[in-house]
């Protein structure tokens, strides 16, 4: 089902109206929950780590840090559990309703091929809107951030913003960038998948929509380790 | 809606030679064969699980057989692979039990679904909607969600969906299970309608024998616009397709087999004792 949604992008017929509303619902839709959660983790590794440094001295190093933990990791590690948490259990569920209802069967009985239609045009979205959110939210993540060093650390916004862009390298970006679109592609086709396989009629939908959201959320978490460690490594050989 | 053939047809518009399928290693339809002809209507008689909603998902190319061979008009069904079923899929209507409407589309817009699919213009997507709508007499609930309209009005829209896009063939899944009395009787006059205004060829599933007696007692007369008792002399015309009356058949399903095929009179006439539970 995952090669298939992207092959299907060769040819046609291709959904472009259902594209852009599954980018609105991943990505629009998602913005309130990443963007909060992403100032209020910002500011909490700066309470964390600034409490830390303080005892060296060295609070003016907050903005190297939490721009680091930030773009390579929370940022898009973060977006990806909470779209995963939002995005994988609404697909499974309006996915699995379709199929007890008969309507993924009507869609197949019109002649339409359900991995074109429904499959597709959400992997696609969740490829294209993650990084954009992980962006969205390491900005707004930062900016908690500083709000929360100049309160409570005392730390100039500038200089804050000044170590916090200088800390970071080209590779860092890229791994921050990368995880997401992995992220997107899981998400979206674990939601796919659990809503197509429902079994069991409505009980089978709520099933399916827990498991979503629940293996959605490790393989995330697990694919995390691999990528961390493959960023790690082209960042050496390549950057 | 495809007008009726002017050159008469013999030979079958479906055809299920020895058709198996099941789930969980137990055969559900054990060996079906059974033909239906231009024009006909068969109904699919047989108690809950005996295969009647398999056989329409099988003809539609819905499942595929685990043995048997499956053609309608003139295509090997059983045989296709799932690229080639799409554009089969589009010359067979499907009303499904429920009416499976997408709930997150107005009924204008489930109507116009496959026009749209088929990638026909605005205008004509429009006119046939309208149609489609006037014909099942529900032209002015083309804004509603499929949530605001009623179980039979549901039904209606799933007809007008279904002959919207003009198909050969209709294939009805219990479309008045769960239905009042007087619903029903609206649902099978439209049924009536659909093959006697379109000379269109329908299987039809159910637990009800009155619908299929329905069918086979009554004709729609596009003259008088009103739904008439069938002649004796009609009835005894057999269905060959061109001019000929439409045909109603009866199949009984017993065990995932055919366990009686003919038309109503033997079946009404019938002494059997498990014909007579459908009868009484």
């Amino acid at each position: 089902m995952a090669g298939r949604s992207l092959a299907n992008l060769a040819s046609g017929p291709r959904y472009f109206q259902d594209i852009l509303d599954q980018m609105d619902d991943i990505g629009v839709g998602s913005l309130p929950i990443v963007l909060m959660a992403g100032f209020f983790i910002g500011a909490v590794m700066v309470l964390q780590t600034g409490s830390q440094f303080t005892r060296f001295g060295q609070t003016a190093l907050t903005g190297d840090v939490v721009a680091l933990a930030l773009v390579r990791e929370l940022g898009p590690t973060l977006t990806g559990i909470l779209v995963a948490g939002r995005c994988s259990s609404g697909i499974a569920s309006e996915l699995g309703s379709m199929v007890v209802t008969e309507q993924v069967d009507a869609m197949r009985a019109m002649g339409t091929d359900p991995s074109r239609k429904l499959v597709t045009p959400r992997v696609l979205a969740g490829v294209l809107m993650l990084p954009l959110l992980t962006a969205l939210n390491d900005f707004i993540g930062l900016l908690g951030g500083c709000v929360a060093s100049v309160f409570t650390l005392r730390l100039n916004a500038v200089e804050f913003w000044t170590r916090a862009i200088n800390a970071l390298d080209f590779a860092d970006v890229m791994q921050g960038m990368m995880k997401p679109l992995v992220y997107g592609f899981i998400l979206a086709t674990v939601g796919c998948y659990k809503g197509l396989t429902v079994r069991g009629g409505t009980q089978g939908v709520g099933r399916a929509t827990t498991q979503a959201v629940v293996v959605a959320s490790v393989m995330i978490i697990a694919a995390d380790l691999f990528l961390t460690r493959l960023s790690l490594y082209l960042g050496d050989k390549i950057f | 809606m495809t007008p009726p053939s002017q050159e008469p047809q013999t030979s079958a518009v479906v055809t299920f030679e020895n058709v198996r399928i099941g789930f969980d290693e137990e055969d559900v339809l054990r060996g079906v064969s059974l033909e239906v002809m231009p024009r006909e209507t068969l109904v699919l008689l047989g108690e809950t699980g005996t295969g009647k909603t398999l056989t329409l998902k099988l003809a539609a190319g819905l499942l595929r057989p685990t043995q048997g061979k499956i053609e309608v008009l003139g295509q090997e069904v059983s045989a296709m692979s799932e690229r080639e079923l799409l554009p089969y899929r589009r010359q067979v209507g499907f009303v499904f039990q429920e009416g499976a409407l997408f709930d997150s589309l107005s009924v204008g817009e489930n109507v116009a679904y496959q026009l749209r699919e088929d990638r026909l213009g605005e205008e004509e997507i429009e006119q046939r909607v309208q149609e489609a709508l006037h014909f099942v007499e529900l032209e002015h609930t083309g804004d509603m969600l499929p949530s605001e309209l009623s179980g039979g009005m549901r039904r209606r829209v799933s007809i007008a969906r279904a002959l919207a896009a003009r198909p050969p063939i209709v294939l009805y899944d219990s479309p008045t299970a769960g239905l009042d009395p007087v619903t029903a009787q609206t649902i099978i006059t439209l049924i009536l309608r659909l093959r006697d205004v379109f000379g269109v060829t329908a299987m039809l599933a159910t637990h009800r024998l009155q619908d299929g007696f329905a069918l086979a007692n009554f004709r729609f007369d596009p003259e008088s616009k009103r739904v008439v008792r069938v002649t004796e002399k009609e009835s005894s015309v057999p269905a060959t397709g061109g001019d000929a009356e439409p045909a109603t058949r009866f199949v009984v399903y017993r065990e995932g087999r055919v366990y009686f095929e003919g038309g109503p009179e033997e079946l009404a006439e019938s002494k059997d004792a498990y014909l007579q539970r459908f009868l009484v």
